[in-house]
């Protein structure tokens, strides 16, 4: 039978294949190659991109080059979401590779984040793992951590060293045997149809009766529009990593394999394609 | 941990226990009567019924009790007749016992109870010191007594013969009556405590059982051990007062409560006399309220005051037992228990629930908090229906009736009691139960005198104490009568009255009024489900293969996430990936044994660099950046050329050695220490892992895996090469990679389908659970599921020495010449019992240091052994010539670690062995061979690739003791018995597992063979010198062989193969740096028609100490040279040898 551990390996080596394409409106010397690259499912998209950058930067004339952005579909993507929740949320059914467009002009301020450098990623990943460690230990684990063990988590993303990576991260996913679980759940639960950026509220794992918390009784909770009615054809599809769990999954058990480095995990709802 | 009982009566006298890995209270139905009180142990269960008889309770094992039966035939010759039964008039008996003094013919012989069955009848001993004799059994002498030979001379005037019979107990798993004694005891039994399991270990299982009487006497039960559960007869123990209730523990403690609320402290109990001798009087906790109750364990006692208080007794241990004072604990009880490890167990005054006292540990005796045991009972239903009307009152209600003749008053007590409790009987019943336990405290008051003590409770004790956990209960439970100075006045009848406005008025949980845990086998560690039966899901994810991992929710993430590889990745495996991979570096400080002489540890600078391989696998570099005369040097090593990492722990230095061929030729390997435990353990897992990423390897051991064990038990595991048995060039076996597995073992054993079984130290038997990692590899070189607790234990010997000297005797002054006083077993190093540590930090001791009198050669009664002079062979007893003794002293120390093994209780074994050879099928029973520590043969049932643990043992009978055992691969089982001869049983086969009979193999001349091990069609032994045999002659026709031929010496093991592979542990190998001790070595040029070999190839080693190849059935691919590739070898290969030659061809 299949270990748990194997989980950990899938999600992390979870790729998104991609076709990245210049926008039609760029000024270009001559015609823009498209790139293609395998993309990390856990990484974030200013992480991995600088291949991009440098590709299309050959052909766009230079002075008309300003900070680079991405764009599916006209949405603006978001590079501090993870690189999977992305593809999940907005790009799930169509056929890949998934083509996402390359800009270098007429940077959307108002939907974007600026990310001039990789040390802006690795803040926000770290203050990630803090705001989830808050939730899980009461930042205990995270603040006995050395600097360097810090480090070892971003350098492990940075580098994609699954190992190195989970060698600090295990400390992260431990728990006291008699609790069950950790104090709360760190998710996040995205939307398509909402406005919201997502959903990120206190969640025990483990109910007051001493049961197991399941998928299904965070999604009752936090967004009930998600479950379908009894005898109702499902509406909307939960997925995490590009799978759909059963709703009887534990959430302790989730939270542990099927993070994101960040320590959340991240939840997207979407509507079931019509087809 | 084994699964073991906690025992507990409910107040209507129902017997129940409680699993430690259940959830539920199982009711013992065969209990046809209701039950006072009983007491456990693990092997048994002991318990007084309402008749007032003690019944005893023995757990079915797979071993039976058998018991062996002899008795001795004697003739002399005279010229008419031969050798005749017509003995002289000074002779000794025809048929007597062993020493001619008894009278003992066969029909003399008769079952002591009808709990026991002959197994067969009685027949001749074939068998004399090891040697078959003559047919008939008859051994010879001049005269009686004298030195019996097995051959018949011409001086042979006299010949005796012994004759067996078997009997076997057969009341297991049922309450079977002790046989009443030959005079009837004048007084039935109030309370019984048994214990002592840890005094003595000679003979196997004794117990010490304690009774007491209702007329308040002690009574100790002689005479019981394995092979006599139910003891002798009662003896009665002296005493100065009169007891209610006594407590045994398992060790050398034994406290009792007397009538006036004192209590009594055995003294003087020790191996040699399990009774002790004096009592010695302690007082009650509160000086105003006298003790009601004591529960005793191995360095610890409870007790409980009338007021229901909870007290601790510090200061017990063995040299102490009385203990230096009291502490008043938290909890009102109003019976408790000290179970196995000291750890406790009680019943509340209030609600009547078992409570398990949480968090005792040896280092805190008294633990934290009471915890409720809060599991359902089976048959809660019919609990509830049955309590509404009759039953109720049924738990005393025989005895009370045959009493109540008493007098008028108890009649009018009686109606008192009902009168006060049939308002609230109608709404709840258990309450009339209390009412005749009290009725008949009540009864005999009228008419028997008042102890002295009792200032104003018109009670006699000696009916009290019958139902001393409801009088006691009840009073406190309303506190009416708490006040009252008397000691036992009891319950009133108002008391109940009130009582019954208590919890237990609805009947919704159970009521106990007794609990044992001298069975139950818990500690610190145990991870319990008896306290919140819904908090276990997550828990039992790691802990146990439950519906959580074949859970639907995880089976779809496992095959989503493989279908979102196939969709999102496999048909993109040309893309170019995002990130680049580079080299990663880790470095640290570390202490290195340098290579050069004077050899000490220096700090070098270590660092670990990794990347990826040409292949695509990972690769690495480690580096030692040292200082050698002020010059800045390194030495390195690649990951992949590195072939084991060995833990080497002292209570010095953490440290271990890196081996890669080179260094193993030396015998030299580099040895690193660094700082603290958890940073050697980090470097570990990750150089250990860095290892494994190099070769390749992951994931657990194959089926074909090479196992092994070192001499501090650490377990490793190596992927043989189809080439490692090529001929004749094999893959040279210092190349061979070992990877750790967690765990602790002495031996191991495994078959090429993957079953694996393992020995600890303390003779537990283990099974692989087919998971990897665990000790120290945590995290993702581990497995999640599959890994356990593992727990070992062992014994640290030291030597206290005595010279004798004319003034004063034996002394501790030696002379200046001598060793220490106080050393290991050579003599060369001090150890005292102070500056000894546990064997490394991962060990803690668990007990405090003993004599130990199981020391070959035989000690005299304090455990001395005398010789001439050190150093020198010792013999158990003084004569003239001895100048000096010594003894040894034991202390156990014990060490929990994790790996992927599950224990396979109850049976401790010394041997084990598994048919080699692969079952054609996962149903497929694969036979499975084993030794008990005790030297009973065993044979596993249900042993199958899916159910590699079994089911249960079936036991093979022996005239003697064994110590090794091997099935070869058609079968054939071979054996090695105590004395040192060998066994080979015949026709064993699938349809008769266990064979029929055996047959005696001589050893070799005047060697004493130690081990065996049995191949496709090779026999090898080793014997205690250390010489490797190899069996001649063996052939299917004649399956036992004709002799034994000397291949080697210095040889400590063996292990033969499916393939007849013969692979050793050898001493002394020379290396061209040390010589090492305990190292792997394999035969080479065995051949089918050599299977004998011809040299050895030396492998990992010192240390050392088992390995087995059984697992190895991969032939080699044949190499056809021309010379060789003559027409058709005439091997007598059988034919599945064929098959996979055809398969290797292409190779």
């Amino acid at each position: 039978m299949a270990d748990d551990k194997d989980v950990l390996r899938d999600v992390w080596f979870g790729r998104i294949p991609t076709c990245f394409i210049l926008n039609q409106d760029e000024v270009t010397e001559r015609e823009a190659e498209p790139y293609y690259l395998l993309l990390p499912r856990v990484s974030y998209l200013t992480l991995v991109t600088d291949k991009v950058k440098k590709h299309f930067h050959k052909v766009v004339r230079t002075d008309d080059v300003e900070e680079m952005w991405l764009e599916y579909e006209g949405t603006p993507l978001k590079w501090h979401y993870p690189i999977g929740v992305l593809f999940d949320l907005h790009a799930s059914n169509t056929v890949l590779p998934w083509s996402i467009t390359v800009h270098f002009k007429n940077f959307p301020d108002r939907d974007l984040l600026h990310c001039p450098s990789n040390s802006v990623i690795e803040a926000h990943f770290m203050s990630s793992i803090k705001e989830a460690d808050a939730l899980k230990h009461k930042s205990q684990v995270v603040n006995d951590m050395q600097k360097k063990d810090h480090k070892q988590l971003w350098m492990g993303l940075q580098n994609d060293k699954f190992d190195q990576f989970w060698a600090m991260n295990r400390k992260l996913m431990e728990y006291p045997t008699e609790e069950g679980g950790f104090r709360y759940i760190p998710f996040r639960i995205y939307q398509t149809m909402s406005d919201r950026p997502f959903i990120q509220k206190l969640f025990r794992p483990v109910s007051p009766e001493g049961n197991m918390h399941t998928l299904g009784d965070l999604l009752k909770e936090m967004c009930p529009a998600a479950l379908p009615n009894d005898g109702e054809q499902k509406r909307y599809q939960v997925v995490i990593h590009g799978i759909e769990p059963l709703l009887e999954t534990p959430l302790q058990w989730l939270s542990e394999h099927l993070s994101h480095p960040d320590n959340f995990l991240h939840i997207c709802v979407t509507p079931v394609p019509s087809d | 941990m084994p699964v073991s009982l906690l025992w507990a009566v409910d107040v209507y006298g129902r017997v129940y226990s409680l699993s430690t890995a259940g959830q539920l209270w199982e009711q013992c139905h065969d209990a046809q009567m209701e039950f006072k009180r009983v007491t456990a142990a693990q092997q048994c269960c002991w318990g007084i019924a309402c008749d007032n008889n003690i019944y005893l309770n023995v757990h079915a094992s797979d071993l039976p009790v058998r018991y062996q039966e002899e008795t001795y035939e004697n003739q002399r010759w005279n010229p008419i007749d031969g050798f005749s039964d017509r003995l002289l008039p000074s002779d000794r008996w025809q048929w007597s016992d062993v020493t001619g003094l008894q009278h003992q013919p066969l029909d003399n012989f008769r079952i002591p109870s009808d709990s026991w069955e002959w197994e067969g009848d009685w027949y001749a001993d074939e068998n004399f010191e090891g040697e078959p004799t003559e047919k008939g059994g008859w051994t010879y002498a001049i005269d009686f007594p004298a030195t019996y030979t097995k051959d018949k001379k011409w001086n042979s005037c006299v010949r005796r013969r012994r004759w067996l019979r078997y009997r076997r107990y057969k009341a297991m798993d049922t309450w079977a009556k002790i046989p009443p004694q030959q005079t009837t005891l004048p007084d039935p039994f109030s309370d019984i405590s048994c214990g002592g399991w840890e005094i003595n270990e000679e003979p196997r299982g004794r117990l010490s059982l304690w009774a007491v009487s209702l007329q308040g006497k002690v009574w100790f039960r002689e005479g019981i051990y394995h092979h006599n559960p139910e003891g002798s007869f009662w003896e009665d123990i002296p005493l100065p007062g009169e007891v209610v209730q006594i407590s045994c523990g398992p060790g050398d403690l034994v406290w009792a409560v007397l009538w006036e609320g004192q209590l009594m402290v055995r003294e003087g109990i020790s191996r040699d006399c399990p009774k002790g001798t004096t009592w010695a009087v302690v007082d009650s906790p509160n000086p105003d309220v006298g003790a009601t109750h004591v529960a005793v364990g191995n360095n610890v006692v409870w007790a409980l005051t009338k007021d229901n208080k909870v007290w601790f007794r510090r200061g017990v241990n063995s040299h102490n037992p009385c203990g230096s004072g009291w502490i008043s604990m938290v909890g009102e009880m109003i019976m408790i228990n000290v179970g196995l490890n000291d750890q406790v167990l009680g019943i509340g005054s209030q609600d009547r629930a078992v409570y398990f006292r949480q968090g005792v540990t040896s280092s805190e005796l008294s633990g934290k908090t009471w915890r409720a045991i809060t599991v359902p009972r089976d048959g809660d239903r019919s609990h509830s229906s049955a309590s509404a009307g009759s039953l109720a009152g049924c738990y005393f209600c025989g005895e009370v009736r045959a009493q109540s003749v008493v007098s008028d008053v108890e009649s009018d007590t009686e109606k008192g009691s009902t009168d006060g409790a049939s308002c609230l009987v109608a709404s709840s019943s258990p309450e009339r139960n209390p009412s005749p336990g009290e009725e008949e405290i009540k009864a005999p008051c009228a008419g028997v005198a008042i102890s002295p003590s009792q200032s104003g409770g018109p009670l006699d004790p000696q009916w009290s104490n019958v139902d001393l956990e409801e009088a006691q209960g009840h009073p406190v439970q309303t506190g009416a009568v708490l006040d009252s100075a008397d000691t036992c006045s009891l319950s009133s009848v108002a008391t109940y009255t009130l009582a019954m406005e208590d919890p237990y008025g609805a009947d919704e949980h159970p009521l106990w009024a007794w609990v044992s845990g001298g069975g139950c086998s818990v500690d610190s560690h145990s991870q319990l489900n008896w306290f919140n039966c819904s908090m276990n899901s997550v828990q039992s994810m790691n802990l146990s293969v439950t519906p959580a991992q074949t859970a639907a929710w995880r089976r779809q993430i496992f095959e989503q996430l493989s279908e979102r590889t196939k969709r999102e990745i496999d048909n993109f495996r040309h893309y170019e990936q995002a990130i680049e991979q580079s080299v990663w570096v880790k470095k640290g400080t570390m202490q290195w044994w340098r290579d050069w002489k004077p050899h000490k540890w220096i700090d070098v600078h270590f660092a670990l660099e990794q990347f990826s391989g040409s292949e695509g696998n990972k690769d690495g570099i480690l580096f030692i950046y040292y200082n050698f005369y002020e010059e800045k040097k390194y030495l390195h090593a690649f990951i992949n050329e590195v072939t084991i990492l060995v833990p080497v722990l002292n209570d010095s230095k953490h440290s271990f050695a890196i081996y890669t061929p080179e260094r193993t030729k030396q015998r030299w390997p580099i040895r690193l220490a660094a700082a603290t435990e958890l940073e050697m353990q980090d470097w570990l897992a990750l150089l250990s892992d860095s290892c494994c990423d190099s070769r390749v390897i992951q994931g657990p051991p194959s089926k074909q895996a090479i196992w092994s064990v070192t001499c501090k038990g650490d377990i490793f595991v190596s992927e043989p090469s189809p080439s490692l048995e090529a001929m004749p060039y094999p893959s040279p076996c210092d190349q061979m990679f070992w990877r750790q597995v967690g765990g602790h073992l002495r031996v191991v054993e495994c078959n090429s389908v993957g079953i694996v079984w393992g020995i600890g130290y303390d003779h537990t038997a283990w099974v692989y659970t087919g998971g990897y990692g665990g000790g120290i590899f945590q995290g993702l070189s581990s497995s999640t599921d599959n890994i356990y607790t593992q727990v070992d234990a062992k014994s640290v010997y030291i030597y206290e020495n005595q010279r004798w000297n004319p003034v004063s005797g034996y002394t501790n002054r030696g002379l200046p010449t001598d060793r220490y006083m106080w050393s290991d077993a050579s003599g060369l190093h001090e150890c005292t019992k102070t500056n000894m540590k546990p064997p490394s930090p991962q060990w803690t001791w668990v007990s405090d240091w003993a004599i130990d009198y199981s020391v070959s050669g035989g000690t005299d009664r304090e455990g001395w052994q005398y010789a001439a002079d050190f150093p020198a062979s010792y013999h158990g007893y003084k004569t003239l010539k001895d100048f000096v003794r010594r003894r040894r002293w034991a202390r156990k120390c014990k060490l929990t670690t994790t790996g992927p093994w599950q224990e396979i209780p109850p049976i401790s074994l010394s041997d084990v062995t598994i048919l080699p050879c692969a079952a054609q099928s996962s149903v497929d029973v694969v036979p499975l061979w084993a030794i008990s520590n005790k030297g009973d043969v065993l044979c596993r049932l249900g042993v199958t690739t899916l159910t590699p643990a079994g089911s249960s043992w079936l036991h093979v009978g022996t005239d003697q003791p064994f110590k090794s055992i091997s099935i070869g691969a058609a079968s054939q089982v071979w054996a090695i018995a105590k004395d040192g001869s060998a066994f080979y049983r015949g026709s064993v086969s699938p349809q008769s597992p266990a064979g029929d009979c055996w047959y005696h193999i001589p050893s070799p001349a005047k060697q004493k063979l130690k081990q065996v091990s049995v191949g496709r069609t090779s026999v090898y032994t080793v014997d205690e010198n250390g010489n490797l045999w190899y069996r001649q002659g063996v052939t299917p026709s004649y399956p036992q062989g004709s002799s034994w031929e000397h291949i080697s010496n210095n040889v400590r093991k063996v292990s033969v193969g499916p393939l007849d592979q013969v692979w050793i542990i050898a001493d002394k190998v020379q290396g061209s740096q040390s010589l090492s001790c305990g190292t792997v070595c394999h035969r080479l040029g065995v051949q089918p028609m050599e299977p004998k070999g011809q040299s050895w190839d030396y492998g990992i080693g010192g240390g050392w100490d088992h390995i087995t190849v059984r697992g190895n059935s991969m032939e080699p691919p044949r190499i056809h040279l021309p010379s060789l590739t003559a027409p058709a070898p005439q091997s007598p290969l059988p034919v599945r040898n064929k098959e996979v030659n055809g398969d290797a061809v292409g190779c």
